[in-house]
């Protein structure tokens, strides 16, 4: 979709369904007959309608069941490029946003700058002995520079009174109609739906100021024979409003960074891909890639979308989508993702998920739905936002009736001075920016080192956790068990023992089976064919082979069936000991012999543990293998406790008993299997698994099976927590100190008061803190 | 009796600051049913939402069509968290959410930093 001029949008439409030319007609008909619909167009040949419409009047959706309506299939365009479109029109806002405001600030600034001068006269007339209204910065800074304007520019006080107030009046009329403006007309709208913010306080705060000085200058008796100081305040209304979009400016800049990561992630995917179409190859826009297309792809691309590698090989760069630092190597067989940077080989493959279902669109979709959600720690800073303005006006209002009340002799100016920094320095942004801005930049955070949390609360909740489980296979193993030995007993071969197991297992689909079958297609064995399969879950599984019944599984599988494997016991715990899972093979009734398999460490598990543990986690190993070979894979990964023999369903159970006890457990496993498991967690971390990335049960996803990423995603969390807590803190402090010193607490005690200028320019630096502050979470 | 005049104004004026804000009458405005069953209803967005509480009923598909008619950036993100829902709106222009509200009860919406609000009440 682009904007064609600066109100019409056009679009283009897959249509379906189309038989003959009237349909043409029909589906032009309908989409003129929406409003905001200024030209159709309907292409039979490439079936696409495309449509010229405002956008103030219309929208794609309503076109597309417009069309819909009339019984034709119509489909969103690629929602990866309306993704990409949203993100261009918000950034293109921003920046156009960003630009206004800094002119704004810039032009208000020097005209600020010269009616602090041309108001340097007029300062003997003041009620103060400092200058700028007694305020403790432009005070000062105006005495400092009064001497050398009033000897470098004489004429300047030989000025008549009137003629510098009623020259200041027409410059700050320009600043506050041109520049200020805006606070105005968003302010009126705000108040006509009975809503306030930040706007209303400035429009109210420097509209106060600003209609006294005119008053003063228009009808300066009046105030005279009233016994009230003609005074005029047209520098500080300048200065107000200058600083005031200087922070605005630097705020919507900061905010703008806080989406970074996505606006990277979006470009990840290139623009065009290369397939093979009909033996050519052809250049096509990468969103019109079908699914089981052949793509080619050169050294130094960007793969266009997900698939399997078909022919050649290459290191693809995946750091961006997983975080995985090292280019991994893909050959025939292997998976790529789409917007991963292929290094050096040139690659041909098969296409796969395309679209939506896209693990870069998931990965969009999913950091786009965690950046909408709501933290619970943002609850109490929306009920404070919710009530913030229409209080501190009333603090305002009140703060201007007890100085009037307890302190007459100061005067009106003083009492409306206080009133009006009160307005001013309240700075509801920042408490509103505080935790989203902090989810924001964690989520993209996370994302660009392969984890992704499903929101603030996935955020708050890790960093709860005092306790965390592990499934032992693929979580600290590999996952890719392979058989190390094969142990006949007394009267059998090796190889029908692995003959005769392969045998049973090629029909299985345990992980274990896995091993035994490649083992025997290593050494060449011929299968015979295996009949009666039975499965006994977290047992074993037997099988008819040859007519003799095989019995293939663990020691209990063996003592339930009444088979005598004492023999093969030593050898067993043997392999054990040396984190070996022993699986045990019968042939009809008596022990044929033992097969070790081993599922190896991560090379990264060992020093993640010892991450997890140096942070004072309780780290407890969960799995469903004997004890023997769960202790000593415990050994070599740094774990102490371990929860062995557990059958799948028991893993909830055991999550369970730990939160009973007490304990906040966040849950490692895969997405699958270990569903329950880590839904039943206080945080459930899963190991994304091929392309399907978006876990119903898990709180955050890990991109890539290595236990570094769950250290990432648990400093994350603690991290975000802690720029959460200092900004509601400064937000909440910031106003609470802030408000009563600009009303005048101290002014009693200390003789400190806070002027307007002064609040103008604490409050252009409190939100913008607030989002920086937030920012660092990107390191 | 100039100080009690003072008093008493400055109590009235923070009682009509406080009326006029939080006493405002919010009126609700049901979603109008398509006849494919689908529920409809556009939000006018500008200085806050106007509907500001929509009703609508569980199950049937919901879209909300954001009408934006202000360039202030209060206004740039609409976030339904319920929904996952965190958009961008384009200024002068209509951007359609499709929900479905599956569970009943009351829902916010709000701007990207919370400080205009609206909610969606979904019936049984």
């Amino acid at each position: 979709m682009q904007p064609t001029t600066l109100d019409t949008t056009e679009v283009t439409i897959p249509v379906s369904g189309l038989t003959c030319a009237s349909c043409v007609g029909h589906i032009r008909q309908a989409l003129e007959e929406q409003p905001g619909v200024t030209a159709a167009n309907v292409d039979l040949v490439t079936r696409e309608a495309k449509v010229a419409f405002h956008a103030s009047d219309t929208s794609v959706e309503i076109l597309v069941d417009a069309i819909r309506g009339r019984g034709y299939g119509a489909e969103l365009p690629a929602p990866g490029a309306s993704l990409a479109d949203e993100q261009a029109a918000q950034e293109l806002a921003q920046a156009e946003e960003y630009n206004d405001l800094r002119r704004k600030a810039i032009v208000t600034g020097v005209l600020g700058a010269g009616a602090m001068l041309l108001s340097m006269p007029l300062m003997s007339e003041r009620s103060h002995t400092t200058h700028g209204g007694g305020d403790p910065i432009l005070g000062p800074l105006m005495d400092l520079i009064e001497p050398p304007v009033r000897s470098a520019m004489p004429w300047l006080y030989s000025l008549e009174p009137s003629v510098l107030k009623w020259t200041l009046l027409l410059v700050t009329i320009a600043v506050v109609g041109w520049a200020g403006r805006q606070f105005y007309t968003r302010a009126w709208t705000a108040f006509r739906h009975r809503t306030a913010d930040m706007n209303t306080l400035i429009a109210v705060g420097t509209g106060a100021a600003f209609l006294y000085s005119v008053a003063a200058t228009v009808a300066p008796d009046f105030f005279v024979r009233n016994g009230v100081p003609a005074e005029v305040y047209y520098e500080a209304v300048a200065m107000i409003i200058a600083l005031v979009l200087a922070g605005n400016a630097l705020e919507s800049r900061a905010r703008g960074k806080t989406s970074e990561a996505l606006k990277k992630m979006l470009l990840l995917q290139p623009a065009q891909a290369r397939v093979l179409r009909d033996g050519t190859e052809l250049d096509i826009p990468a969103g019109d890639v079908r699914s089981g297309e052949v793509v080619l792809v050169r050294p130094g691309e960007r793969i266009p979308v997900d698939g399997i590698v078909m022919e050649g090989r290459s290191a693809v760069d995946e750091s961006m989508l997983t975080g995985e630092p090292v280019p991994l190597q893909k050959e025939v067989g292997d998976q790529v993702i789409g917007g991963a940077l292929n290094r050096l080989g040139s690659l041909r493959y098969r296409a796969t998920t395309v679209g939506a279902a896209s693990t870069l669109s998931q990965i969009v979709k999913l950091m786009r739905e965690a950046q909408a959600s709501r933290a619970p720690m943002q609850k109490l800073a929306d009920r404070i936002s919710a009530v913030f303005v229409p209080i501190v006006i009333s603090i305002a209002i009140a703060t201007f009736v007890a100085w009037l009340l307890l302190a007459p002799e100061a005067g009106l100016v003083r009492a409306l001075s206080a009133a009006v920094a009160v307005l001013i320095i309240a700075c509801p942004c920042a408490v509103g920016l505080a935790v989203p801005t902090a989810v924001t930049v964690a989520i993209g955070r996370g994302a660009q080192a392969g984890v992704l949390f499903k929101g603030g609360e996935a955020l708050e909740k890790l960093h709860e956790v005092d306790t965390i489980l592990l499934d032992k296979t693929g979580t600290i193993t590999q996952g890719r068990p392979s058989v190390t030995h094969v142990v006949p007993a007394g009267g059998f071969l090796e190889e029908t023992v692995l003959a005769t197991a392969a045998a049973v297992e090629r029909l299985s689909e345990h992980p274990l089976a896995e091993a035994v079958v490649a083992a025997a297609d290593q050494s060449a064995l011929i299968l015979s064919p295996a009949e009666d399969f039975d499965a006994a879950p977290g047992l074993g599984a037997s099988a008819t082979v040859d007519g003799r019944r095989v019995l293939i599984g663990n020691q209990r599988l063996m003592e339930s069936q009444g088979i005598d494997a004492t023999a093969l016991l030593p050898k067993a715990e043997e392999f054990s000991a040396a984190g070996a899972t022993p699986v045990f093979v019968a042939i009809d009734g008596t022990a044929a012999g033992v097969i070790a398999i081993t599922d190896p460490i991560k090379p990264t598990s060992a020093a993640a543990i010892g991450k997890l543990r140096a942070k004072g986690l309780r780290v407890v190993m969960l799995t469903g293998d004997r004890r023997t070979t769960a202790l000593a894979v415990a050994r070599s990964a740094g774990i102490e406790e371990v929860i062995a023999g557990v059958l799948p369903e028991g893993k909830v159970a055991e999550v369970k008993r730990l939160q009973q006890e007490g304990r906040r457990v966040a849950m490692v496993g895969d997405g699958v299997n270990d569903a329950p498991a880590l839904a039943q967690a206080d945080a459930g971390l899963s190991m994304a698994s091929g392309s399907d990335i978006a876990s119903e049960a898990s709180d955050v996803t890990l991109m890539r099976s290595d236990l570094e990423a769950a250290v990432s995603a648990i400093d994350l969390s603690h991290r975000t927590f802690r720029v959460m807590k200092q900004n509601l803190a400064w937000a909440f402090l910031y106003n609470v100190i802030g408000i009563p010193v600009a009303a005048g607490a101290l002014y009693a005690a200390f003789g400190l008061l806070l002027t307007p200028v002064l609040a103008s320019a604490a409050m252009a630096l409190s939100s913008f803190s607030v989002v920086s502050n937030s920012l660092r979470l990107r390191r | 009796m100039l100080e009690i005049l003072i008093l008493l104004a400055g109590i009235a004026a923070v009682a009509l600051v406080n009326w006029y804000f939080f006493m405002a009458p919010r009126t609700a405005v049901a979603a109008a049913t398509s006849a494919a069953g689908r529920q409809e209803v556009t939000i006018r967005v500008e200085g806050g939402y106007t509907p500001s509480v929509i009703r609508a009923k569980r199950g049937k598909p919901l879209r909300l069509i954001f009408d934006r008619r202000e360039k202030s950036p209060c206004s740039d993100e609409i976030v339904i968290s319920e929904f996952g829902v965190r958009r961008f709106l384009k200024p002068f222009e209509k951007t359609v959410i499709d929900v479905t509200p599956a569970q009943a009860g009351a829902f916010e919406f709000t701007c990207g930093m919370s400080m205009l609000r609206g909610q969606i009440q979904v019936e049984g």
